[in-house]
């Protein structure tokens, strides 16, 4: 085959790439067809996948077709099976694809849709799938062990330790982060909280069902479900309006904190059949299709973008979150560009059912361009609303007041983004809210750009309310399963670390550990949810920094393993396909991580602002948006607690470095393979 | 399951989509094929019984959620 016919076809896709970015780099002025960053973002993938995933799998990873993977060494019919590329693909993707791509993209935008987007596309392609595709590539050389294990395996039992600890307290931040994406969506929101309060006796409807009545049959149950889910919105809008049951469900953030703190216990103690399982199936089906209907809808509708390429908020002033561009930007979307949990997913099921090492790239690094895919998708929605219409909903409580006379003055004057009073108490009306001001958390945000985008395909205006409504329940549903899912892991995590103090932990099946480990669990997710819920910032202010710092920490520990097993394999020359977003992803943490400790903007640093509210506690003063001497003493407490898990995060991350460094100048001496893999005599001689 | 010989029709491929489909949605919430399972028992261990569609249903739900497994934890 001549090199004109091989690459050609890869030429026009990049040269159609490229037009499409520097359309979109380059407009500036009138608004841009959101078409075009979708044309951009997909022409990227095909090349990256084309030819960088080629060069992993041929040069850094030498797949070998013939070589037996683990679902074929352990086939038992069960947890190690052959499995079809496609199927297997998409359970991948359903397992890494979850809220963080939706919410990250959002907040970001308010440096303009241009940062965000670029840092996605290269993230995406030189770092996250990187990373997912490595990691998967190494399990399963290892039988499908986990990351933990593969830590402890290639360097060391200190390092497994420390990772196994670091990983239980990043999974504590993410719970909470995910809580409070909830709370702040259905807080003062009887119709939202109706509808996700519904999918629970749904959910042990559908589990009833699934047990005893017909058993297996998940198609016909979740058909099931999902009508009443319909019904359950709609039933929502009439609650809405109603006299009596309006206000009955309507709950104040910290009536919903506590609610959800006991449902997070509660749930994570049932049977796993009765109401995780199947809203397990509601929330995956919904989440793809979901996916795939936006996809659609962009596609369809091709609606304008209307948020400024890059606004004046990469200085750092921005009233989303606090920081400027670097290393802030970098942090804030980090699933979608690079997601360190993504290798707890890499090193947990799917490796045990690859049928051939080939299918890895598809699956590893092509499932991870997808999940980017969602990311871009977000970023589009958060971008073709009003931008007047964004800050109203993601600036704090504190800068906008409660009335839409006063959010409309902030923001037209404070932030400049001009927006009347009037288009605010229509944009909520038209969603079928009471108020759309101060509504952060980036999950209400995305539902209005969704429910614009698909209105405007579907229903119309009228419709706007549903499809805002499904846009919040399809969050609510899949964060709820990712809490009680992840309570349960985390329950787990915690009776193993436990169990290395005292053994009588380790037993899962015993009822007073279990109930103490799960206690515990709760409660460490419950302080960060109550913290962030009743911080006058807004919480995401606060906490979302800390959730992507802890997520791409947890990258760079994976990259950091991947790095010692190409040493290890003796590939070293071909390490920096790793180091380098190894190297980048320390550099953004460790600045954001060091900032967020000891910067002395009181608005970034959790030290300077914890000294500026504990002198004025000494001068008996309260400052806002404390209320009273309480509050200020709960905010010093609060941001020292976070200072004490921002340095955390930081040793943690520079220890696993330092061993790793280690360990890949021991292998780098020695002058042969050392990798552990699970049949090293398969080890290609030299 | 999609090796498409030239001889097979429009009807048989749809048929193998729909499988791929059905599969693919069924092991995204855990549940792999019970077929594939009793092939494998049969031919692998064939003095023993295989589980029934039921016990290899609740086998496989106990296993997503199960003692250290982070398969049922959903991805940020």
């Amino acid at each position: 085959m001549g090199a004109v016919q091989k690459h050609g076809p890869w030429a026009l896709v990049g040269a159609l790439g490229a037009a499409a970015l520097a359309i979109v780099a380059t407009q500036r002025g009138e608004s841009i067809n959101a078409l075009w960053v979708v044309v951009a973002a997909v022409c990227v993938y095909l090349i990256a996948y084309r030819y960088y995933s080629l060069y992993i799998a041929d040069k850094v990873m030498r797949l070998d077709p013939k070589r037996e993977t683990p679902a074929h060494r352990h086939n038992d019919g069960l947890d190690y099976v052959p499995t079809n590329k496609t199927v297997l693909f998409g359970h991948h993707f359903a397992a890494i694809a979850g809220a963080g791509p939706l919410v990250g993209p959002v907040l970001a935008a308010q440096m303009g849709y241009l940062p965000g987007m670029l840092w996605i596309l290269s993230g995406v392609v030189l770092a996250g799938a990187v990373q997912d595709f490595m990691v998967l590539f190494i399990s399963m050389r290892r039988d499908g062990r986990s990351l933990g294990e593969l830590i402890r395996a290639e360097l060391g039992v200190i390092p497994g330790v420390i990772a196994l600890f670091g990983t239980f307290m990043i999974m504590v931040i993410l719970l909470a982060v995910l809580a409070m994406i909830v709370v702040k969506a259905l807080a003062e929101s009887p119709w939202g909280t109706f509808t996700v309060a519904a999918t629970i006796p749904i959910a042990i409807l559908m589990g009833l069902y699934a047990r005893y009545v017909r058993p297996g049959k998940i198609g016909e149950v979740s058909v099931i479900g999902f009508v009443l889910l319909m019904a359950a919105i709609i039933g929502g809008g009439q609650i809405n309006e109603h006299p009596v049951w309006g206000p009955a469900f309507t709950f104040t953030g910290t009536q919903l904190t506590w609610m959800l703190i006991g449902y997070g216990f509660v749930a994570a103690i049932l049977p796993v059949w009765l109401l995780l399982a199947p809203r397990d199936y509601l929330s995956t089906f919904l989440k793809i299709g979901t996916i795939i209907g936006l996809a659609l809808g962009i596609v369809v509708v091709a609606p304008h973008m209307q948020m400024p390429a890059m606004t004046k908020f990469v200085d750092g002033t921005g009233p989303v979150w606090a920081g400027s561009l670097f290393p802030f930007l970098f942090i804030t979307i980090a699933c979608g560009a690079v997601s360190g949990f993504h290798a707890l997913i890499s090193s947990g099921t799917t490796p045990k059912l690859v049928d051939n090492e080939m299918d890895t790239r598809f699956i590893g690094y092509g499932g991870m361009l997808m999940e980017s895919f969602v990311a871009i998708m977000a970023l589009v929605a958060a971008s073709v609303i009003d931008p007047g219409i964004y800050f109203t909903m993601n600036s704090p409580g504190a800068l906008l007041g409660t009335t839409p006379e006063t959010a409309a003055a902030a923001v037209t004057t404070k932030l400049g983004f001009p927006i009347a009073a009037e288009t605010i108490a229509q944009t909520a009306k038209d969603v079928g809210e009471h108020s759309i001001i101060s509504r952060v958390g980036g999950a209400p945000t995305l539902a209005v750009g969704m429910a614009h985008i698909i209105s405007s395909a579907i229903g119309g205006k009228a419709m706007m309310a549903f499809w805002y409504h499904f846009a919040i329940l399809f969050e609510a549903l899949f964060i709820l399963t990712a809490v009680d899912a992840g309570t349960r892991a985390g329950r787990f995590m915690l009776q193993d670390l436990l169990g290395l103090l005292s053994p009588r932990f380790k037993d899962t099946s015993a009822w007073a550990p279990s109930m103490a480990a799960t206690a515990l669990c709760v409660a460490a997710w419950g302080y960060f949810l109550y913290q962030g819920v009743t911080d006058p910032l807004g919480g995401i202010y606060t906490l979302w920094p800390l959730f992507g710092i802890s997520n791409q920490m947890l990258a760079a520990v994976a990259l950091t393993l991947a790095t010692v097993v190409i040493f290890k394999m003796k590939r070293e020359r071909y390490a920096f396909v790793t180091i380098i977003p190894t190297v980048w992803l320390c550099i953004c943490t460790l600045t954001a991580g060091w900032q967020k400790i000891f910067s002395p903007d009181p608005k970034i640093g959790f030290l300077s602002h914890a000294d500026r509210f504990s002198a004025a506690i000494a001068e008996g003063k309260v400052l806002a948006p404390a209320k009273s001497m309480d509050d200020m003493h709960k905010i010093v407490f609060n941001d020292r607690i976070d200072a004490v898990l921002a340095v955390f995060f930081v040793c943690l991350v520079v220890a696993i470095v330092v061993f790793g460094v280690m360990a890949c100048l021991k292998a780098y001496r020695s002058d042969r393979w050392t990798a552990l893999e699970a049949d090293p005599k398969l080890a290609p001689a030299e | 399951m999609t090796a498409s010989a030239p001889t097979q029709s429009f009807r048989d491929r749809l048929k193998a989509f729909n499988k791929c489909v059905c599969d693919g949605a069924r092991l995204m919430v855990g549940q792999g094929d019970y077929g594939t399972y009793v092939a494998h028992i049969q031919k692998t261990h064939p003095d023993q019984a295989p589980m029934t569609e039921r016990e290899f249903f609740r086998n496989r739900e106990n296993a997503r959620f199960g003692v250290g497994n982070t398969s049922g934890f959903r991805c940020c």
